[in-house]
């Protein structure tokens, strides 16, 4: 299971939070400095796995983390996850954003948190996986923020969407300076 | 850097409208929130933050609660909630509103509500029952979107107690046409089992169902049902191994829509959790294994795209392979693979090779053997995850032969590392494979220097402990254990002189009890040059005042001699007006001991640490101090339970003072309950002074016993066993023969390595073959592994020693002194078993008679034609005759004393047995009467008597062995208690011969109350108060009162006091105290109170089991009344 997913940016300023088991206000903050400070240390060219963060919960839990330029999307799991499937969920989850905002910066997580969350709830629903085909996310939101549209109105949007797939992975690091909010490109989509 | 966020926001009205969202509204909202965001980026200090986030609460406050906010302007507030939320400011007057706005408006309002409402609240929280009914409507909703939204908020946190009431709602929802929403209901159900599994017990069918879904999707989401199911209990599903199989191999033969691709490789996460599924099935079952071979070769086939999400798969198929039951074939194919994960120059992937390196290499120890030169890279790699899952494997595959290496490893990467958890792993790992595979002393103790300075004071405590245990409890040979404690204390005083300040508290703690110990052993080491050191360790600052009490202790056992005495003299003067009461306690102890030099070898003996200590837990040493106390007017002590109840009393109506403890289950009751004063005095005496009893016993009082054992003597429990099996098979013996070792070591040598320059590849390789030293592959080395094949070093005693210290540890029993509570519970036990075995010990006759309540007997005659009834019928009549001329037949002392009634044991043709007793103050005295009916006289006879639970002793001069024709003799008994019953009683057998007859035997059972040998005790109020400190145990519960009288506890006191003899010591208002004795000395005290309307009764005794009897006397007593 998922235990939590976390967004924040090279400062540790969070973007998105999101907790699928309970933590009280001050304990998440914490959580969120402590993954901040493991994850902020490591090089770009070490694995994307990390054990054993004191606070979220010991031997069994696993953060798994992808840097893309300015942000780090941090998914916390337990043992019942694969670590390369999750890896993967993230590089979706990314990819529709990506999608849905047309090359998704950070800014758009900040102005579009509401957004976001919506993206999120079509991902990973109370902690399980739910869906991991881009298109039928995209759908499923799309709908909901248009409702005249219809459910049947997926399927065309869908189908426009294919010609995306089989992308080569999103480069990270187009960093430029320090500064808290900047507008790279995400992905060269 | 201001410009730049200038050039950011003005670039923010473009960036908005390429936002895919249409309309201006949406736009002048974001606003706010972008004035905002705004006002953040320009701060420069935390504290300027908070400032701006209050004022901005603030203002939502206000708009949220104005009755004039559109749901529109709610939404943006919301969403402006949510910000400072995340930023870990609380909103919690938002939440109410977010709850309405998820009530009351329209879809799109409803999705902002649901959200903040999932963001905000947890499963827990009150306020969610406020939005059980929106749900409710929701989910009966027509609008498919609305029915999402509330299947989403349910499964992202609902009230457990509400479950039921939206249940069968989402049960329908598995059966809606749309898929999205029945995939939704699947999620939710899942976490409705999650949270009460016993909730969704009945609806088990409907998951099949929805395994069965025509929609992949569907499938999909009951998976993860499945996966937990068959977790918790795999037994139960094998059935659906078939059908888990045939859908992989679809979804592997590329059956599904090419929607399900992700990067041209079908459905992966599905592929991901139904492997996990099949791992979890076949694992310990061939015949489940067996159906899934060919779709995992299959599987293993097809994922051979150069893609992250195929190796998720193939890493997956790896694990099930060597966890189901193995088949030779697969096990090369994925040892292969194993091989590509760990030489992939993708890190992720050596990660997860190293990670099923570990998991295989139990079953394969060749697998790393043939990644030796990876595994040497990976312990250099930069990244420290890398490093320390190849720590891991090393873990698993150290033994006897390489353990200096990889301790070497390990404790290099422990100075390196910083991240807690990791140290305190790491360092117990260390620690355990320090014990286990230790070489030699020297290496033994300076590894476990390093420990304890690296682990500092976060380790485990288990390891401080049990490496003390292992040096006080020593090995097989004396002469080995004084090398290895010589050895420490060389090496600690070493440590002392060099930097003292920079080791950890807990090293400290070891070291200055091993100095204080067994510094003695070391001949040129004067106690007053070790005084010296250890008090320079109070000096120093950071030393805690629990280090220091261990340090003051290990200086009372050295201070001999003159220069010591005046170091302990001063370290008292420093210390005895400490505010720390423990380390004045320890200063005064200190000069005390110094002092007296003989009582100090009374109080810490040396070597104690094998004498097993004698623990008087009811501190009756203290007695004497307490009746003085008693005596100048103290007020008694009362156990915490009796204060608590009378704090209630006195506060409220407590109806129920007594804790259940119903007449029925009163000796279960009684055993927990009467411990408790018992375990309260020995609490409180471990709390006050533990370190001082831990330092006196040595390894008995390290108090290791009551801690969780993590460490065995074998390592690591839990994880023992795996590890265990490695050793057995695959480590060869360390009795290699030379040329055997050479031939390890070539082959090692001869695998491929990278390349790299001669030298340094050199050096690799060096460490590879003492790395991978007894992992050989040779099958003659395996066979020898059978035998223990690890040289332990420190293989701790038997632990047998614990078990006899353990029964050396009865406190003497007496009137003053109580045993342990340990050994009561013992006693009760063997009390218990004696109780039940005791028919089965006799013959099946004899167990017959104890059914009956009083005498009877069973015959054993040869000829059994002669055994009428009708015999029976006439002996009964002569009866009443007989009894008064037996009591004419009453032993001389006894004539003026009352008798019971002459009670008949057992007759038969020639003889009739029947008995009485009368009460003497000391002792009960039991006279048989031996009536010969027959017409010749009975030769040779002679009378056996015998009881579990008495002391019987023949008060007659010589035993009688012949009685005339229709003449009665008599044998006369003194008889006490040995341990007290409900019910005693007196097993006998009567062998005779009637002249030219066969021997015959008689067998006769005599069933004695306890009552008749409960006899008064006098005693005054004070001697009462002291003797109930002592006893130890006890017994509570509510009788009835007597209840016709005026005075209805001195009633009930009379019956008692009439019936079972009791003496009535004091009457005090609605208390009263009452004493009686078992013959002989053996007391019971009563503490008796009336309270609403019964009389609660406490009874306390040193005798185990007499307060549960006397209580079962009393309520018999006054239930006859």
């Amino acid at each position: 299971m998922i235990k939590a997913i976390l967004i924040f940016n090279n400062h540790g300023k969070p973007r998105l939070i999101r907790f699928y088991q309970y933590f009280a206000e001050d304990m998440q903050q914490q959580i969120i400095r402590e993954t901040f400070h493991l994850v902020s240390k490591r090089d770009d060219n070490v694995c994307n796995f990390l054990e054993g963060g004191s606070l979220i919960g010991g031997s069994d839990y696993k953060l798994i983390y992808r840097h893309y330029a300015t942000l780090y999307f941090v998914f916390c799991v337990d043992s019942s996850e694969s670590e390369l499937g999750i890896l993967d969920l993230i590089q979706v989850f990314v990819e529709t954003l990506d999608k849905c905002f047309e090359n998704v910066c950070e800014l758009d997580l900040i102005f579009h948190m509401d957004k976001v969350h919506y993206i999120l709830q079509e991902v990973v629903m109370g902690g399980m996986v739910l869906e991991t085909n881009m298109n039928e996310i995209v759908a499923q939101v799309e709908n909901k923020i248009s409702p005249s549209g219809g459910l049947s109105a997926a399927p065309a949007r869908a189908v426009s969407a294919v010609k995306n797939m089989n992308l080569p992975e999103i480069p990270r690091n187009i960093n430029i300076g320090d500064i808290n909010i900047k507008v790279p490109s995400l992905s060269p989509f | 850097m201001s410009d730049v966020v200038e050039k950011t926001l003005t670039a923010l009205p473009s960036l908005l409208s390429l936002d895919s969202q249409p309309g201006s509204a949406k736009l002048s909202s974001t606003s706010k929130l972008g004035n905002l965001i705004r006002g953040i980026t320009e701060l420069t200090s935390k504290h300027e933050e908070e400032k701006l986030i209050q004022r901005e609460l603030t203002s939502i406050k206000d708009q949220v609660s104005s009755p004039n906010t559109s749901m529109r302007q709610m939404k943006e507030l919301m969403v402006r909630a949510i910000y400072c939320e995340m930023l870990g400011y609380e909103a919690s007057f938002s939440y109410i509103h977010a709850i309405k706005l998820a009530q009351q408006g329209s879809v799109l309002d409803k999705r902002v509500g649901y959200l903040a409402v999932s963001l905000f609240l947890n499963e827990s929280h009150e306020l969610l029952l406020l939005l059980v009914n929106t749900v409710l409507k929701d989910l009966q909703s027509t609008n498919l979107i609305e029915v999402c939204m509330a299947l989403t908020v349910v499964s992202q946190m609902f009230p457990k107690d509400m479950i039921p009431a939206i249940l069968p709602l989402v049960e329908d929802k598995l059966n809606h046409p749309k898929e999205i929403i029945r995939r939704k209901a699947v999620l939710a159900l899942y976490k409705f089992y999650l949270i009460a599994p016993n909730q969704v017990q009945h609806i088990h069918n409907k998951f099949r169902k929805a395994l069965c879904d025509k929609d992949p999707g569907v499938m999909t989401a009951s998976l993860h049902i499945y996966l937990q199911l068959i977790k918790e209990n795999s037994e139960g599903y094998k059935d659906l191994t078939a059908s888990f199989v045939t859908i992989l191999k679809q979804v592997v033969g590329g059956k599904l829509p090419m929607d399900f691709n992700y990067h041209s490789v079908p459905a992966p996460w599905l592929q991901i959790q139904l492997l996990r599924i099949l791992s979890l099935l076949g694992k310990n079952d061939q015949s489940t294994s067996e159906i899934m071979y060919e779709v995992l070769d299959e599987s293993l086939r097809r994922a051979e795209m150069n893609h992250n999400i195929t190796y998720a798969i193939l890493y997956e198929c790896v694990k099930c392979i060597y966890t189901i039951q193995p088949k030779s074939e697969l096990l090369e194919k994925a040892a292969k693979c194993i091989g590509n994960f760990v030489l992939s120059p993708k890190i992720n992937l050596k990660y997860l090779g190293l990670k099923a390196l570990t998991y295989v290499v139990q079953q394969d120890p060749k697998l790393a053997l043939q990644h030796q030169m990876t595994i040497i890279e990976c312990l250099d790699h930069p990244d420290l995850i890398i490093k320390r899952e190849t720590l891991e494997l090393l873990f698993r595959i150290t033994n006897g032969q390489n353990v200096t290496v990889i301790v070497e490893k390990m404790l290099d990467f422990l100075r390196i590392s910083k991240d807690d958890y990791t140290t305190i792993d790491l360092v117990g790992k260390v620690a355990e494979l320090a014990e286990k595979y230790a070489p030699d002393n020297e290496w033994f103790i300076e590894t476990m220097n390093t420990v304890f300075s690296l682990g500092g004071d976060m380790m485990q405590p288990d390891i401080p402990n049990s490496f003390l245990k292992l040096l006080s409890e020593g090995f097989d040979s004396d002469e080995e254990d004084r090398k290895l404690r010589l050895f420490a204390v060389d090496s600690y005083v070493s440590l002392l002189q060099s930097e003292p300040n920079k080791l950890p508290q807990r090293f400290l703690q070891v070291i200055s009890w091993v100095l204080g110990e067994y510094s003695h052993l070391s001949a040129e080491l004067e106690p007053a040059t070790v005084m010296t050191l250890l008090s320079k360790l109070l000096d120093l600052k950071h030393t805690s005042s629990e280090t220091k009490s261990w340090v003051l202790m290990a200086m009372t056992k050295l201070c001999e001699g003159g220069v010591a005495i005046s170091v302990a003299q001063d370290i008292y003067e420093t210390h005895s007006s400490s505010m720390d009461t423990v380390l004045r306690q320890r200063a005064q102890e200190l000069q005390h001991l110094s002092q007296d030099s003989e009582l100090r070898g009374r109080v810490l003996p040396r070597d104690a640490g094998l004498m097993p200590l004698e623990v008087d837990s009811s501190l009756s040493f203290l007695d004497g101090f307490v009746s003085e106390a008693l005596a100048a007017g103290a007020a008694p002590y009362k156990p915490p339970h009796q204060r608590q109840e009378e704090l209630a009393q006195a506060k409220a109506l407590s109806l129920e003072p007594y804790s259940l403890s119903l007449p029925i289950s009163m000796s279960s009751c009684s055993i927990a309950d009467r411990q408790s004063p018992t375990l309260m005095s020995m609490s409180s005496g471990l709390s006050g002074d533990s370190t001082d009893l831990s330092h006196k016993g040595g390894s008995t009082t390290l108090k290791l016993d009551g801690v969780k054992r993590v460490w065995g003597r074998e390592g690591y429990l839990a994880q023992r066993e795996p590890v265990e099996e490695t050793a057995q098979v695959e480590v060869p013996s360390p009795l290699r023969s030379p040329s055997q070792q050479a031939e390890a070591d070539s082959t090692q040598s001869q695998t491929p390595t990278p390349t790299v320059t001669p030298e340094l590849e050199q050096d690799k390789q060096q460490l590879a073959s003492s790395l991978f030293v007894g992992l050989g592959s040779q099958s003659s080395v395996c066979l020898m592994g059978k035998s223990d094949p690890t040289p332990q070093r420190f293989r701790r005693k038997a632990q047998g020693r614990a078990s006899s210290s353990g029964a050396s540890e009865k406190t003497p029993t007496s009137l003053g002194s109580t045993p342990s509570p340990v050994d009561n519970l013992l006693c009760n036990s063997l009390l218990d078993s004696n109780l039940v075995s005791e028919p089965t010990n006799q013959t099946p006759q004899a167990s017959q008679s104890l059914d009956t309540t009083n005498g009877n007997c069973h015959e054993e005659l040869t000829d059994v034609k002669e055994n009428n009834p009708s015999l029976i019928h006439n002996n009964e009549e002569p009866d009443k005759p007989k009894d008064l001329c037996l009591s004419s037949h009453l032993p001389t002392e006894l004539s003026g004393l009352s008798h019971s009634e002459i009670t008949p044991l057992c007759s038969n043709q020639s003889v009739n047995l029947s008995a009485c007793h009368v009460q003497k103050e000391d002792s009960l005295q039991l006279v048989i009467f031996i009536f010969n009916s027959s017409d010749s006289a009975l030769q040779q006879m002679q009378l056996q008597v015998d009881s579990g639970e008495l002391k019987l002793s023949l008060i007659t001069d010589s035993p009688v062995e012949e009685v005339r024709s229709h003449s009665v003799a008599v044998c006369h008994y003194s008889v006490t208690v040995k341990r007290p019953s409900v019910h005693v009683e007196v097993l006998g057998m009567l062998s005779y011969q009637l002249p030219g007859g066969t021997p015959q035997t008689i067998q006769f059972s005599h069933k004695l109350p306890l009552t008749t040998f409960i006899r008064p005790l006098t005693l005054s109020t004070e001697e009462y108060g002291s003797m109930w400190l002592a006893f130890s145990q006890d017994t509570k519960q509510n009788l009835t009162l007597i209840n016709d009288d005026q005075d209805p506890l001195t009633t009930t006191l009379n019956v008692l006091k009439k019936k079972l003899q009791l003496h009535v010591v004091e009457i005090i208002g609605v208390e009263g105290i009452v004493a009686c004795q078992l013959v002989q000395d053996q007391p019971c005290l009563m503490h008796c109170r009336v309270h609403a309307g019964t009389l609660a009764v406490w009874l306390r005794s040193p005798v185990p089991d007499l307060p549960d009897c006397l209580l079962y006397h009393c309520q018999r007593a006054l239930q006859e009344h």
